[in-house]
């Protein structure tokens, strides 16, 4: 367990979530008293010095997008916390919820600041519901206490939090989905351009970040972005909450330092497979991840190592599936998920899964017929190239990278080509 | 606005900035595949079937959506791209009924075509269509969701264009439908029939209900004398389903074709076009000088009856009570007609050749009913003439130009401008000056009411009298005009609404492809044959004249009350939001 570290985490369990009290009892609010101290610009290079990526699933450059945003014009802003976490096998933003509130609500406040908001919203996904009391007296407590709301500990800066709960779609996630969703319209990605930069939520430029990302900044700013450096690799510093579920041992949330390899991941924190299985294949990011196989356990977890591998961070999920499951019955159970999940808009996606599902459900019961497999990975690559959002885009992922991994499984001899 | 260089297919090319990579294809004859775009509407690139590579983007990029950079370097036929295309139409087609040698679409289909083009003859997809029950239920519209491709056509000019609200989409994934909430039937909600979802279908997913058969046969029972009557706005769309340059005008061989078809009689709406200017200016004037419901709207549009019956019955009062020219025409069939021939109302059968869809629906009314039969027995839009003329084998460019007959025969200019927005009101206006003044106009023609801005205005003096006037098309348009009198703030005498834009000749049964290029065309047409025709006022159609002396009496006279003015009631569809505004 001595391979965990505790930056972002370093206040779970430190005090109690329903009490602004007691957060600041451990320095809670050092934070935003600092940011509020400074020039938008100087938090904006403090982000992209610790070069953090957004931990939603797109890894884009906070440092970037926040600048950007700053650089938005208009002095109605809005800052929306992505709390949707609706990847299969991802719960680390329950964790920040549950065990540190006024971190996140920090983090808002600091990226409201920076970029100019005057309001945020917490979209938080509906199987959270029982978190709202808990985030709702957060919010409350941080306005009574003058740390939210009008002119913000005297700084002449006003922000307020709202919190939205969705309805239950996977696909709400996306930030232009998760802006329709809290419009009251359905859950279906936007047409861009506009960007929602620029046109977001309401038709404000509206700023989108998971709720890891947020808090990593109230983290960083706190505790000062060299310390933030110290850990991970030179190529990719920091730290990162991970999900690891499946067949292993001690499944949970864990912060680690970038640069651990999968095998010290799934093995010394994880605590290995139990039953005395083998690991058969491993998902890294969720649903929308790509698969791989135990030759890959030794890669290192890094966005560029990963990447040589074609393999994401992603959501941070890292679930393992030991040799008990069929990989063709592994990747019925996420086609099933995401013939759920799509929301239908596009040709690509709709109809794309609705083919690809029969083509598995052919595999899975053993009558897949000679041209099926050609088939199903010429669709995969249209949903992948041509899809509206990403999750059309992704939905193949794991197919895709099955059978690179695994082509046995699927009736093939030679290692397909990329 | 700044200028791009951009490259495609090795083509350079300068275009403006904020151009999409699909327009910009065109002006260089390049065709990019789709399906969900639409010249006339917002973008929605949902169908996927435009992709392209753009150089440096390691996806490819949607074209429909995408908007030129300097620079700019676009391929629209490599390999790439042709595959993804094939495949999105495979996928398309596997969802897809193809029914294609029974559907009306037949010929006129934009996945259809596509296919051609990509000459799709064997998929390796399992063709399984899901589907809702076939909707076809009221007398305008069918809906067939097995050929529904998903391209929320429909659902844009419903809700943006129209702002009907009744077509949207529901459920997700393999569920994703096209339909009216909770997937009622079309008469069960405030569908209006206008048809505008029916003209920019790709497909055959929302038809005109075709009732070419029942022409057909009643023109084949000997016992029948079947008469039919042409609106306005057909006689400048016809000639597109029969490859004729856009606007043309085609009434001398619409009627000779008409003719062929076996038609008793042929008759023009613009006559009773012309009967509804003297009912309806004169009930403008009536309300005027004696104090009645002011402003005071056009009844002739049937979508824009449906409209304010479902969603403004608080407003019915507004609505000139006059029947439109459609039915007017069909109720002196039923009557004056039959009697001057000697017919049994019974055994006259009355066909309308019209623009619209909701005319359709506006013929089964119960209370179009003259004489104990129905006024108007069947109505053909535009698309189903051309239908039954190609159906009969005649070559239409070819016919020599015929005459419609009489006593409904004659119709002026001001009958004719009915098939453009602002036609109405300028006929009419055209009447009640010379009506009320007792002068001649200076210039017959209203020029600030015509053309294709969505609301348009006009103040009048006549007798001293500031007649304001305003002239809104498409039903969207028609709706801050509706808050205005809602507020007590309508400044406004009178009001001409037209479901569709553009008025009658962008009408929900005209040819496929209306866009608001063609749309303009017609308008052009519509004023060019007033401008050629003798007569351009209805107080002075000889024949109206004779109607009011032999038959009628005088506008709205004992006779004309009964045969030419109805009243609207509610549609009762009120959904109660009460409890949600508490």
């Amino acid at each position: 367990m001595s391979k965990t570290v505790s930056f972002i985490t370093e206040n779970f369990g430190k005090y109690d979530p329903n009490s602004i009290d007691s957060y600041l009892s451990i320095g809670g609010f050092t934070a935003t008293k600092k940011a509020l101290a400074m020039s938008s610009g100087e938090i904006i290079d403090i982000a992209k010095k610790a070069s953090v990526r957004g931990r939603g699933g797109a890894a884009y450059d906070t440092g970037r997008k926040w600048a950007q945003a700053a650089a938005v014009p208009g002095d109605d802003k809005v800052v929306i916390c992505n709390a949707d976490e609706g990847e299969p096998c991802t719960f680390k933003d329950r964790n920040i919820l549950s065990k540190d509130p006024f971190r996140l609500l920090e983090g808002m406040i600091i990226a409201g600041y920076t970029v100019g908001a005057k309001n945020g919203y917490i979209y938080l996904r509906e199987e959270y519901r029982h978190l709202r009391p808990l985030i709702k007296s957060a919010i409350q407590q941080s306005v009574d206490k003058g740390y939210l709301g009008d002119n913000i500990l005297g700084s002449g800066f006003s922000f307020h939090i709202h919190l939205y709960s969705g309805a239950g779609a996977y696909v709400c996630g996306e930030g232009s989905t998760l802006i329709e969703s809290i419009e009251g319209k359905s859950g279906r990605p936007r047409i861009k351009p506009p960007f929602i930069k620029e046109c977001g939520l309401f038709q404000l430029p509206t700023l989108v970040n998971n709720v890891e990302t947020l808090a990593i900044a109230t983290a960083i700013l706190q505790n000062g972005v060299e310390e933030y450096l110290k850990y991970g690799t030179p190529q990719c510093p920091g730290t990162k909450i991970i999900s690891l579920a499946g067949n292993v041992k001690n499944p949970g949330a864990y912060e680690i330092p970038f640069g651990l390899t999968l095998r010290e991941i799934i093995y010394d924190i994880g605590g290995g497979i139990p039953d005395g299985r083998e690991l058969k294949i491993f998902q890294l990011g969720g649903a929308s991840g790509r698969t791989g196989s135990a030759a890959l356990l030794d890669t290192p977890y890094t966005y560029d190592d990963l990447h040589k591998y074609n393999l994401v961070v992603g959501s941070g999920g890292i679930l393992v599936v030991d040799d008990r499951t069929r990989v063709i019955d592994f990747i019925k159970s996420i086609q099933d998920f995401f013939i759920h999940e799509s929301c239908g808009k596009c040709t690509p996606c709709r109809e794309g899964n609705r083919q690809i599902a029969k083509i598995i459900d052919r595999f899975v019961a053993g009558t897949q017929r000679p041209d099926d497999l050609e088939t199903a990975l010429r669709f995969a690559n249209i949903m992948k190239n041509c899809a509206f959002c990403g999750l059309g885009e992704t939905a193949q992922s794991s197919l895709l990278s099955a059978v690179e991994h695994f082509p046995e499984e699927f009736g093939k001899t030679e290692v397909a080509s990329k | 606005m700044k200028n791009v260089k951009i490259k495609i297919d090795n083509i350079d090319l300068v275009v403006p900035e904020g151009t999409t990579i699909l327009e910009a294809a065109k002006k260089v004859n390049i065709n990019i595949p789709h399906l969900c775009y639409h010249p006339d509407q917002a973008i929605k690139a949902n169908c996927r079937l435009c992709v392209v590579e753009v150089a440096g983007s390691k996806k490819l990029t949607p074209a429909c959506s995408s908007y030129v950079f300097e620079g700019m370097d676009v391929q629209t036929n490599t390999k790439k791209v042709r595959d993804m295309q094939k495949g999105i139409l495979e996928l398309i087609l596997a969802n897809h009924n193809q029914d294609c040698l029974k559907c009306l679409r037949n010929g006129n289909c934009e996945l259809q075509a596509l296919c051609q083009r990509f000459n799709i003859s064997k998929t390796n997809l399992e063709d399984t269509v899901e589907a809702l029950p076939l909707d076809n239920t009221n007398p305008s519209l069918v809906r067939d969701s097995a050929k529904c491709v998903k391209c929320n056509r429909c659902v844009e000019v419903c809700q943006k264009g129209q702002q009907v609200h009744v077509l949207t989409h529901s459920h997700r994934s393999v569920h994703y439908n096209i339909a009216p909430a909770y997937e009622a039937p079309l008469e069960e909600t405030f569908c209006v029939f206008c048809g505008q979802c029916s003209a920019v279908c790709p497909v055959g997913a929302i038809v005109e209900k075709d009732d070419t058969q029942k022409v057909w046969d009643a023109i084949h029972d000997p016992k029948k004398h079947v008469i039919v009557q042409v609106a306005p706005a057909v006689r400048v769309a016809l000639g597109d389903e029969f490859n004729l340059p856009k606007g043309s005008i085609v009434t001398g061989k619409m009627v000779a074709a008409l003719r062929r078809l076996g038609f008793d009689k042929i008759f023009d709406t613009n006559f009773t076009a012309d009967l509804t200017i003297l009912e309806e200016g004169n009930e403008l004037i009536k309300r005027v000088t004696e104090g009645g419901v002011l402003p005071m709207i056009t009844s002739c549009s049937p979508g824009w009856i449906n409209f304010i019956e479902g969603r403004y019955d608080h407003l019915l009062d507004h609505l000139s009570t006059c029947k439109s020219p459609q039915q007017m025409f069909g109720a002196l069939s039923k009557s004056y007609y039959a009697e001057k021939m000697g017919i049994d109302p019974k055994n006259i059968y009355t066909v309308s050749v019209m623009p619209c869809t909701a005319k359709k629906y506006e013929a089964q009314r119960p209370e179009m009913v003259t004489n104990g039969v129905q006024e108007v027995d069947a109505v053909l839009t535009t698309r189903e003439l051309a239908r039954m003329i190609q159906s009969a084998g005649i070559d239409f460019a070819g016919l020599e130009e015929d005459q419609f007959d009489n006593p409904f025969g004659i119709g002026t200019g001001a009958g004719q401008i009915f098939g453009a927005t602002g036609g109405v009101m300028e006929a009419a206006l055209r009447t009640v000056y010379e009506v009320l003044t007792g002068k001649g106009l200076p210039s017959l023609n209203f020029t600030e009411v015509r053309g294709l801005k969505g609301i348009k205005d006009a103040t009048i003096k006549i007798n001293g009298m500031d007649v304001k006037v305003a002239v809104a098309h498409g039903l969207g348009n028609a709706k801050p005009l509706l808050k205005q009198i809602e507020k007590g703030e309508s400044p406004y005498h009178f009001i001409e609404v037209m479901a569709c834009p553009g008025g009658c000749i962008g009408g929900g049964g005209q040819p496929i492809k209306s866009t608001m290029d063609v749309k303009g065309k017609r308008i052009e047409a519509i004023y060019k044959i007033d401008e050629d025709l003798p007569l351009r006022k209805s107080h002075k159609n000889p024949d109206v004249e004779k109607l009011y002396e032999e038959y009628l009496g005088e506008p709205l006279g004992h006779k004309s009350h009964e045969l030419l003015h109805t009243h609207y009631h509610s549609r009762g569809m009120k959904y109660d939001f009460s409890e949600l505004n508490k």
